[in-house]
């Protein structure tokens, strides 16, 4: 009868010589074990807090957002003035009632609800763009939407950007942008990032009269109210910029649902 | 206790990882744009190497060598993935600025360099004052490094405006070079440049010399 009692051969098993075949797989396999464990345990227990942090960066990057754009204040201050959360169908340009934002990023892991995009569509770099998104509305007293805030996205020089676009109640003028993630390359395409530069979109416009995409960022300084001021050393930066306006404010992009919204059917 | 003493301030100038043996060089120009990046990134990787080594040398006795570096590095590995979480969690900002360089700290040759050459075969605590000592040495440069950098190339010092600059009406131009990876380069070239000035001992000796070549003629 063989003994059994676990410290016995605990013992037995750190008697072995090191070189042994038994004492190599259970060192591998206990060192394995236990930095499975602390590394399970570190992320399942701060995960919630991670996602608290993330969830409160998004907001005050929302917040600083339509704190910068001018008259907003007012907006905010007038007595029914509210910003409410939308989930929006980018296809359907219409809202998704009863869809909270937990079932979106859900919904959003299903290849079927993206729709990907061709080359010459992909303006923005992204392969395939997601059909629902969530929007921000702002309405005044008269429930008319006097800003909506889109979150963008696409393919920089040095890797994806992120950030939220802000558009006036008429669906024609830009209030302002943010810059919620990047990685261009610091003081140059990084610049994107200085509020200095992301308040020259205030009050730019991307169509003109007759419905034609005219958004660009210019090499230089701005000449028209479509364009924007370019980032000096930061071309590449700068084009991916004006490539992922264009394609966001298009018809693949939050065109048609801008429509909508200009037509009052939110 | 004073060889305890040594083995701890070794490393700080006069066995410097990163300017004497010219180890983990990649995080150290990557994330001294500016010094509190530079100030977390070393806290990190002390933290890391300090455990690494005393858990190393507490089981070295039973580590087979045919797996050792596998071993290390796992241990490596998952004391930066907690320490990436924890940062993650409580430093949420600075975790966003250091990006991929905290993971990166599982492949930086000094914590396995020092794992590898000094806590495989001594007693934990030696192991972790040895570790403590690389550790401090590597932050030493670091902040030495990211505090020049963030003082020429934005005019501050941990975020607060040292020099005035002329974007706010001051006398500071901010040199933009400063911020981007070459001047790491030149920076770290001038240190090592002057510690081997002043210790001569350090520097190396050419390892062959170039072969005169005569001049061809025709």
């Amino acid at each position: 009868m063989a003994d059994l009692n676990p410290i016995t051969l605990w013992r037995l098993l750190l008697a072995l010589p090191n070189e042994s075949r038994p004492k190599t797989v259970a060192m591998a396999f206990i060192v394995s074990a236990a930095c499975a464990f602390a590394v399970t345990g570190a992320t399942v227990v701060l995960r919630p807090i991670q996602q608290a942090n993330r969830a409160a960066e998004q907001q005050l990057r929302l917040e600083a957002l339509i704190a910068a754009i001018p008259g907003m204040s007012a907006i905010l201050a007038g007595s029914d003035g509210h910003a409410s959360t939308v989930i929006v169908d980018l296809e359907e340009a219409d809202a998704v009632p009863g869809m909270t934002p937990a079932e979106l990023s859900t919904a959003l892991d299903d290849p079927a609800y993206w729709t990907q995009l061709t080359p010459e569509r992909d303006m923005a770099g992204i392969g395939g763009r997601p059909n629902l998104a969530q929007i921000y509305l702002l309405k005044d007293a008269d429930e008319d939407v006097s800003l909506a805030i889109l979150p963008i996205f696409g393919a920089g020089y040095n890797g994806p950007i992120q950030a939220m676009l802000a558009i006036h109640g008429d669906m024609q003028t830009i209030a302002g942008i943010t810059i919620t993630e990047q990685s261009e390359t610091p003081g140059l395409g990084g610049r994107i990032e200085e509020p200095t530069w992301q308040a020259s979109f205030a009050g730019k416009r991307w169509e003109d009269a007759a419905g034609v995409m005219r958004f660009s960022v210019a090499r230089g300084p701005s000449a028209s109210e479509y364009e924007v001021d370019g980032i000096t050393g930061a071309t590449r930066t700068s084009n991916a910029m004006s490539r992922i306006i264009r394609f966001w404010l298009g018809p693949d992009g939050y065109g048609p649902l801008l429509d909508a919204i200009e037509r009052g059917e939110f | 206790m004073t060889a305890l003493f040594a083995t701890l301030t070794e490393p700080l100038v006069r066995k410097n990882p990163i300017t004497l043996q010219i180890l983990g060089i990649c995080s150290a120009l990557a994330v001294t744009t500016s010094l509190d990046t530079a100030l977390t990134m070393s806290v990190s990787l002390t933290v890391v190497v300090v455990l690494a080594a005393g858990i190393v040398s507490l089981i070295r006795k039973h580590i087979p060598n045919s797996i050792r570096l596998i071993v290390q590095i796992v241990i490596v590995a998952s004391l930066v993935i907690v320490i990436d979480q924890v940062l993650q969690a409580f430093f949420f900002d600075i975790s966003q600025r250091l990006s991929v360089f905290v993971s990166l700290i599982t492949t930086n040759c000094l914590v396995l360099g020092r794992t590898e050459s000094f806590a495989r075969s001594n007693p934990p605590l030696p192991a972790m004052a040895d570790a403590l000592g690389n550790g401090l040495g590597y932050s030493l440069v670091l902040c030495l490094i990211g505090a020049i950098r963030e003082l020429i190339g934005k005019g501050a010092l941990l975020g607060y405006q040292v020099l005035p600059t002329t974007d706010t009406g001051g006398w500071f131009t901010p040199l933009p070079l400063m911020l981007l990876a070459p001047s790491a380069f030149f920076l770290l070239g001038g240190l090592v440049w002057a510690i081997r000035s002043i210790r001569p001992e350090q520097a190396d000796a050419p390892e062959f010399p170039a072969p005169e070549v005569a001049e061809t003629r025709q």
